[in-house]
C-alpha cells in the first residue's frame, strides 16, 4: 500500500505544545518538508527564538541551538562562520525578531549572512500570554493594548519584508501565509527556497510566514484565519519582496 | 638600577614613538623594561605623555610620577611635571617650544633647540628624535652603538625610506652640545 | 627560548588567542581595548579565521555562544560598559555550559564612566555578572607576558572544564608595552562531543541550550555546576606569594595594583618594614588558603584596588575577619601611588604598636 502521507522525517516524535488553530505546527511542516527534501538533515543546525517557539529544540531532528531573546540571527552568524559548509536556519517570532532582536535582524540581512530564517508574525506576543507586538495591527486589542493599539503613543506595525528589501546586502525577502491550501502550498516552495539559497550560497534568506494565535486573538480557529485573510494580509501584502539572483538573470 | 622616565608634549609630536625608541634600545641592550602611554582624546592633539622604564631588575609599577629623566616638548608639561622630577634628575626641554628657563637648581638641565634644529634638517617632525639623542647622550641610560637597531624596530617597514633620517636626527642631539 | 618582542597588552593578547587556536573573534569598537579588535581584524584574514565587528556588544558575545557551540575556540573583548552589556549572553554561555574567553580590559564606572583604568568590575566578573548562579574562571594578568600566557591558559581552563573564561584586566595592562616571548601555537583542546556540527545521520541531535522549565531539572544542572565548580576551587587557584616568610603586613592586589604594591613593598622593606604581598592571579576561584594561612601570621591586610573597595570582601571572608583589612583605594581611573601605600601599612605599623 502507498504511503500517501506521513510525517516528515526532520520531525521528532515529540507532541508539539502549541495551541490548538495555532499555524506554527504548519510551519514548522514546511521546514522540516524541505529539509527533507533536500537532503540536508545531517548538516543543518537549527536556532530556536526566544517566544511560542522556544521548545523547537525538541521537535527538529537535526542539532538544534537555544538563543536568547532576540539574539538568534547573532547566533545563526557564530555558528555560520564556524561551520560554513552546514545549513544553518532560525526559527523566530514577531516580538523575538522585531523588536528586541531587530538590530540583529538587519545587520545580519546587511551582511548578507548566508542564513535561512523563518519569521512568524502573527501580531502577538503569544508565549507571555497576548501582549502588543511590534507587528499589531492598528487598533487591535491586546493585554497591553486593551483599547486598542493606539499608534500615537505605540507607534505603527513594522513591515519587516518591505524594510528589509529596502537594504543592499539580503538576496532573498519574501512574505507568505499558511491560513489556506494555496497559500501553504506556496509557503512550501518559497521556504525550500530560501533553503536553497543557502546551500547555493546566495545569502541571507528571509520567509516571513503570516500566521494566526486564535488563543490570544480570541478567536475561534476558524476564524482566526479569516481575520488573517480579512486583516493581516490587507496590511502584510505576500509576495517576493527581494530575489536578487532572480533579478540579476534578468 | 632603574631610570625612570617620563616624555610630555602635545599629540603628533612623536611623545609615544621617541618612548618607544628608548624602550626599544632597552630591549636590544637586553635590560627590563616597560612603556606606558597616556591614552584616550588627548592622543588626538592634546597633552601626551609616556612612561618609560629602563632597568637592570623586573619592573615594578609601570607608572612614572617622579622621573628620573623628562623631557618636555611644550610648556603645559614643564608646568606640570618639573617639581615631579627626583632631585639630581635631569630636565630635556626643547628651547625652541618653551622660552622658560627651569626653576628648580637640584636637578640638571639640558635646552635643545630641537624643534628648530628640526626644521633645518628638513625634517620637522622629528625634534622628538634629537631630543632622544641628547638623552642618551647624558644619561647613558642605553648605548649609542646599538641605536640604529632600535630605529629599525621602531620605524616600520611601510617607512624605511625614513630610517636614515631618524638615524641623522638622534645622532645630532647626540652630538649637541 | 623565542625572541622577547615589545608589545602592548592587548595585541598580546589577540597574538595569544590566535596561537592557541581561537580562529573567531567578534568584538564591538570601546576604550582601552580597541587594539585587540585592530589585531584581529589584520590577521584573522590572513590565517582563514573569523573577524567581524558586530552591530553591537550584545550582538557579539551571541556570535560567541554561536561558535562556542559547535566546539571551536571563541572569543570576543570590551571593557567595562561593553562588558555589561555582554552579560547576558555570558549568562547563556554559563548556562549552556560552552567554553569561550571573553577579555574585559577595565576602565572606571559606573555608567559611561572614565578611559582610565579601574578594577572596578571585580564584583561583576567574580559573583557571576549576569542573572541565575554560575561563575567564570577570571584570571588577572599582570604585565604583558601574562596578557598572553593566561590567554593561553584561560581557553585551555575553558574547554577543560567547559565553561566560560574571563580575563580581567584594566588599562594600564591593556596599553602598556613590555617585552613578551609569546607562546607557541599550542590548540590544548579536548573532545567536545556535545558541538552541534550536524548529525550527520550518524548520532541524536545535539541541543545546546539553557532552558529547563521543570524545576527538579533545572536544580540538578545547578547542583551539578557547583559540583564542578568545587572541583575547579581544589585545582585551579593560581596566585603569586611575594616576600610572604616574616611578613607582619600582607597586601593582597592584583594586576597593575599588584605592580604598585610591589614598589611599596621594596621601599618599605628597605625602611625595616616586614611587608609581604599576596597577589591572587585567579579572582575566581579565589586563594582562599593561602589568605587563610597567612592570617595566623600577620597582623593585618591592606586590600590595594582600583575600586571603592570589592576585593576587601574576598579577603574579609577567606579569613573569617580574623585579622583586620584596611583598604588602599584610588577609583574612577585614578591608580594608588607607591606613596599612598606605604602610609597605610606605616598607619597600620603606627596603630598596632
Amino acid at each position: 500500500m502507498a504511503v500517501v502521507f506521513e510525517k516528515p522525517k526532520s520531525l521528532t516524535d515529540a507532541v508539539l505544545h502549541y495551541c490548538p488553530g495555532c499555524t506554527h505546527g504548519i510551519i514548522h511542516r514546511l521546514v522540516a518538508e524541505a529539509i527533507d527534501a533536500l537532503g540536508i538533515e545531517g548538516k543543518t543546525i537549527g536556532v530556536a527564538p526566544v517566544g511560542c517557539a522556544v521548545m523547537a529544540y525538541d521537535y527538529f531532528t537535526c542539532d538544534m541551538v537555544e538563543a536568547a531573546h532576540g539574539r538568534a540571527p547573532a547566533v545563526a552568524t557564530g555558528l555560520k562562520r564556524s561551520l560554513p559548509e552546514n545549513v544553518i536556519f532560525t526559527y523566530q517570532g514577531d516580538g523575538d525578531l522585531a523588536s528586541i532582536g531587530m538590530a540583529e535582524t538587519v545587520h545580519a540581512a546587511t551582511r548578507n549572512e548566508n542564513i535561512t530564517v523563518i519569521f512568524v508574525n502573527n501580531a502577538i506576543y503569544g508565549m507571555t500570554g497576548g501582549q502588543m507586538a511590534p507587528t499589531s495591527l492598528p487598533g487591535q486589542v491586546t493585554q497591553t493594548s486593551p483599547y486598542g493599539r493606539d499608534v500615537s503613543t505605540a507607534g505603527y506595525p513594522i513591515r519587516v519584508s518591505e524594510m528589509l528589501s529596502t537594504l543592499e546586502g539580503p538576496e532573498f525577502i519574501a512574505r507568505v501565509a499558511v491560513n489556506n491550501v494555496k497559500n501553504v502550498k506556496n509557503a512550501k516552495k518559497i521556504i525550500q527556497k530560501a533553503f536553497e539559497n543557502q546551500i547555493n550560497g546566495k545569502g541571507f534568506s528571509l520567509v516571513e510566514v503570516v500566521s494566526s494565535c486564535p488563543t490570544n486573538w480570541g478567536m475561534t480557529p476558524e476564524n482566526a484565519l479569516k481575520w488573517v485573510e480579512e486583516k493581516m494580509i490587507p496590511y502584510y501584502p505576500l509576495g517576493v519582496y527581494k530575489d536578487r539572483s532572480a533579478k540579476e538573470a534578468q | 638600577m632603574t631610570t625612570n622616565i617620563l616624555l610630555a608634549g602635545f599629540g603628533g609630536q612623536g611623545i609615544l614613538f621617541a618612548g618607544k625608541f628608548l624602550a626599544y634600545n632597552g630591549l636590544i641592550e637586553e635590560k627590563q623594561i616597560s612603556w606606558l602611554p597616556s591614552y584616550g582624546p588627548e592622543m588626538r592633539g592634546g597633552t601626551a605623555n609616556c612612561s618609560v622604564i629602563i632597568s637592570d631588575e623586573p619592573v615594578g609599577s609601570p607608572i612614572v610620577t617622579n622621573p628620573d629623566v623628562l623631557i618636555v616638548m611644550n610648556l603645559p608639561s614643564l608646568d606640570k611635571y618639573e617639581k615631579a622630577v627626583v632631585p639630581g634628575g635631569k630636565i630635556f626641554v626643547d628651547s625652541t617650544l618653551i622660552d622658560r628657563k627651569v626653576a628648580r637648581e637640584d636637578v640638571d638641565v639640558f635646552y635643545i633647540p630641537a624643534t628648530q634644529m628640526a626644521k633645518q634638517m628638513g625634517a620637522p617632525t622629528l625634534a622628538n628624535m634629537i631630543i632622544s639623542g641628547k638623552l642618551i647622550k647624558e644619561t647613558g641610560v642605553v648605548s649609542y652603538g646599538k641605536v640604529e637597531a632600535a630605529l629599525k624596530k621602531v620605524v616600520s617597514a611601510k617607512h624605511a625610506d625614513l630610517l636614515s633620517v631618524n638615524l641623522e636626527a638622534v645622532t645630532k642631539g647626540y652630538e649637541f652640545k | 627560548m623565542a625572541e622577547k618582542v615589545l608589545m602592548k597588552g592587548n595585541e598580546a593578547i589577540a597574538e595569544a588567542a590566535i596561537r592557541a587556536g581561537c580562529r573567531h573573534y567578534f568584538g564591538y569598537p570601546i576604550t582601552p581595548q580597541t587594539e585587540v579588535a585592530a589585531y584581529m581584524a589584520k590577521r584573522m584574514p590572513k590565517i582563514g579565521g573569523t573577524f567581524l565587528q558586530a552591530e553591537s556588544e550584545i550582538s557579539a558575545i551571541n556570535m560567541v555562544y554561536g561558535v562556542a557551540g559547535t566546539g571551536k575556540r571563541v572569543m570576543t573583548s570590551s571593557s567595562s560598559p561593553g562588558v555589561s552589556l555582554k552579560q547576558e549572553g555570558i549568562s547563556y554561555i554559563a548556562g549552556a555550559d560552552l567554553p569561550a574567553l571573553i577579555v574585559n580590559v577595565q576602565r572606571g564606572g559606573p555608567g559611561l564612566g572614565g578611559i582610565q583604568p579601574s578594577q572596578s568590575d571585580y564584583f561583576q566578573a567574580t559573583k557571576g555578572g549576569g542573572h541565575g548562579d554560575y561563575h567564570l574562571i577570571v584570571l588577572t594578568p599582570a604585565s604583558v607576558q601574562e596578557m598572553a600566557d593566561m590567554t593561553a591558559l584561560a581557553f585551555d581552563l575553558a574547554d577543560k572544564y567547559r565553561m566560560p573564561a574571563m580575563l580581567l584586566a584594566d588599562g594600564t595592562m591593556g596599553q602598556m608595552m613590555e617585552p613578551v616571548e609569546l607562546p607557541a601555537e599550542n590548540c590544548n583542546t579536548v573532545e567536545k562531543p556535545w558541538a552541534v556540527t550536524g548529525t550527520k545521520m550518524q548520532r541524536e541531535h545535539n541541543i545546546i541550550n539553557s532552558l529547563y522549565l521543570v524545576p527538579e531539572q533545572l536544580e540538578k544542572t545547578n547542583f551539578d555546576r557547583y559540583e564542578k565548580y568545587k572541583i575547579i576551587e581544589e585545582n585551579e587557584v593560581r596566585y603569586e606569594s611575594y616576600m610572604m616568610e616574616d611578613a607582619e603586613y600582607c597586601i593582597v592586589a592584583f594586576g597593575i595594583a599588584a605592580r604598585v604594591s610591589k614598589n611599596a613593598i621594596t621601599a618599605l622593606r628597605e625602611q625595616g618594614v616586614k611587608v609581604g604581598l599576596i597577589r591572587p592571579i585567579t579572582v575566581w576561584p579565589f586563594p582562599v588558603k593561602p589568605i587563610r594561612e597567612a592570617a595566623e601570621k600577620v597582623k593585618a591586610f591592606v586590600s590595594v584596588e582600583l575600586s571603592m573597595g570589592q576585593m576587601i570582601e574576598d579577603i574579609r571572608l577567606a579569613q573569617e575577619c580574623k585579622k583586620p583589612v584596611i583598604l588602599c583605594n584610588r577609583a574612577g581611573g585614578m591608580i594608588p601611588s607607591p606613596e599612598q601605600i606605604i602610609e597605610t601599612v606605616k598607619n597600620l605599623q603606627g596603630g598596632n604598636e
